[in-house]
């Protein structure tokens, strides 16, 4: 049980990593990323190829995941950046299935629909039983370091330009910003945040197979930082670990219900996600912790 | 080799004729209500199964059959679209398009939670395929295209000479404008609603004709019905016409220099060389 609850808050962790990259780019930027599941397995996949069959340190891999994400999301929006905003949505949609198909049929390179198995962790072996709590340890700190730090971007200059952006880009172009330049920072930083927690997720259950990063991650994700509060860090930590406790209490709540198959069950939890969030979009779409705007700058 | 190229070609166009019908459902409601509508794959599955449904269990003959598919999956688009879409559209097209994905595994899992994930076939007579100039073409699939070919001269028809298809284009090109002739938004909103995710369920089920069908269906095709209309010109419907072809012949020449799994990747890559060399499409009109 115990070990139940530290893999629920590791989880948790990482789908804080990913709102807070969602929360950037969609709640800070007003870019629309449908693609965070391929920028999580990206990331996943260059750690844990990384660590296995380059058999270099795990910061190595890790490093490698922040650079594979980061330089995807800088392609994907240096193909879109210049066109409407639905193209965005279009593309990134359209990347997380492309991914998923190269991890299933590039076998020389990901061994395809059997996965990668093997990934190691931090000190898994010296530490022994003790792994789970450590790792939990690590990922919070993380999450924490992440906080920090995409709360010091939102507040500082660069922060305001993203979100003078996401408000008004003419505005922000005639006030002399390089919009492009701006976006494409934006996205890759994102990008790469996303692809971080793909590598804590890796080096955590040691083993990644394609059919993982499946596109309803992108939809909790989605969940998480609406229910938090879309464009409030804080909000987005917060909605992440609420959705984990969501997810798991409909594990059991959906065992309640009897006579039912498995595929129904699984269909019956799919449904109540999806629906989650078309009704936090209709009736509290601010979130729990709504966007708060830090004060103007005094002149 | 040329043979199988040529080959290639024919099932490329015959498969093409099936996108075009989600492609033109796609290409048109985001033209009229200005978002791109991602539940059209679940609309596609619903209107696989409600076909199914109506040849299988009612006895209808597959023609008759595209009808019900049409209507079940035109009244669920109307549906969905005044309890949920049409509620959010004050907050931004990006927030409708998020919610269109979450409605999509919401309706996905429905028609997963009644039929399961097995896959079922229709009632179909058996047929040899016709051998023509040594090509091969299969009757049921020459039949999609015709059928299919058939709505889209429907479609036009209704564009090009009804008051209400009037109506659709005038609020495309122009809404501020058709507003002030009196044209009433909410009821063109309603009827795109109805009409492209009808073609998206027609295209689900001729596409079900051809193989078989499961929950995932739709959105198995989903991607190549977004690259036809990309690649047609968003929002312009003899570009998704166009465009549908387009990808149907590239994704069976693909096969050419690819593994067949790679099929689907390949939508993928021509939305990224056409935003890259001519975002507005083959016949699109602005992309910025």
């Amino acid at each position: 049980m115990i070990n139940y609850l530290l893999a629920m808050a590791t989880f948790a962790g990482i789908y804080g990593l990913l709102a807070l990259s969602l929360n950037l780019i969609w709640g800070l930027t007003g870019m629309v990323n449908l693609g965070l599941a391929g920028f999580f397995a990206v990331g996943a996949y260059a750690s844990a190829l990384t660590t296995t069959t380059l058999d270099l340190p795990i910061a190595l891999g890790l490093v490698a995941a922040l650079l594979a994400a980061g330089l995807a999301g800088i392609g994907l929006t240096l193909v879109t950046v210049r066109l409407r905003e639905d193209y965005l949505a279009i593309v990134t949609l359209g990347f997380a299935e492309v991914v998923r198909l190269v991890a299933l049929n590039e076998t020389w390179l990901t061994r395809g629909a059997d996965g990668i198995s093997g990934i190691p962790g931090p000190f898994r072996a010296e530490l022994g039983a003790q792994f789970n709590l450590a790792y939990l340890g690590f990922v919070l700190a993380l999450l924490g370091l992440a906080l920090v730090l995409v709360e010091r971007l939102r507040l500082s200059p660069f922060g305001r330009v993203l979100r003078a952006i996401r408000d008004d880009p003419q505005v922000t172009a005639v006030a002399g910003k390089n919009v492009l330049a701006f976006k494409l920072e934006a996205f890759a930083i994102s990008a790469a945040l996303a692809g971080f927690a793909g590598a804590l997720y890796g080096h955590y259950t040691s083993y990644i197979v394609p059919d993982i990063f499946e596109p309803l991650i992108t939809i909790y994700v989605f969940l998480a930082l609406t229910a938090g509060g879309t464009g409030n860090n804080r909000g987005a930590v917060l909605g992440a670990f609420l959705l984990l406790a969501v997810l798991e209490s409909t594990r059991f709540m959906t065992a309640w219900v009897p006579g039912l198959s498995g595929a129904q069950h699984a269909a019956l939890r799919e449904m109540l996600v999806g629906g989650l969030l078309i009704v936090v979009l209709l009736v509290r779409p601010r979130g729990i912790l709504p966007e708060r705007l830090p004060a103007p700058p005094r002149p | 080799m040329l043979e199988r190229a040529l080959q290639l070609m024919v099932n490329g166009l015959m498969a093409g004729s099936v996108l075009m019908l989600p492609a033109i459902g796609f290409t048109s409601m985001f033209a009229v209500l200005r978002f791109p509508n991602f539940a059209l794959a679940a609309h596609m599955t619903i209107g696989a199964f409600a076909g199914f449904v109506a040849n299988t269990m009612l006895g209808l003959p597959a023609v008759a059959a595209l009808g019900v598919a049409f209507l079940v999956a035109g009244l669920v688009g109307i549906a969905s679209d005044a309890a949920v879409l049409r509620k959010l559209r004050p907050a931004g097209a990006l927030t409708v398009a998020i919610a269109s994905i979450a409605l999509n595994i919401v309706l996905e899992n429905v028609v997963r939670f009644c039929f399961g994930n097995e896959l079922y076939d229709y009632d179909l007579p058996l047929l040899r395929d016709w051998t023509v100039g040594g090509l091969r073409i299969g009757p049921q699939q020459l039949q999609n295209t015709l059928l299919a070919l058939g709505v889209m001269a429907a479609v036009f028809l209704f564009l090009g000479f009804t008051r209400t298809g009037k109506a659709m284009r005038a609020v495309a090109d122009n809404p501020t404008l058709a507003s002030l002739k009196g044209v009433d938004p909410e009821r063109v909103a309603r009827l795109i609603s109805l009409a492209g995710m009808g073609l998206a369920g027609i295209g689900g089920m001729l596409l079900g004709l051809d193989t078989s069908i499961d929950p995932l269906l739709g959105f198995r095709a989903i991607l190549s019905v977004f690259a036809a209309a990309v690649v047609g010109g968003l929002g312009s419907i003899p570009g998704a016409v166009v465009g549908a072809f387009a990808i149907g012949v590239a994704e069976e020449l693909s096969l050419l220099a690819l593994p067949s799994t790679y099929r689907s990747a390949v939508g993928f890559v021509a939305i990224l060389l056409f935003l890259t060399f001519r975002p507005r499409g083959l016949l699109g009109e602005r992309a910025v």
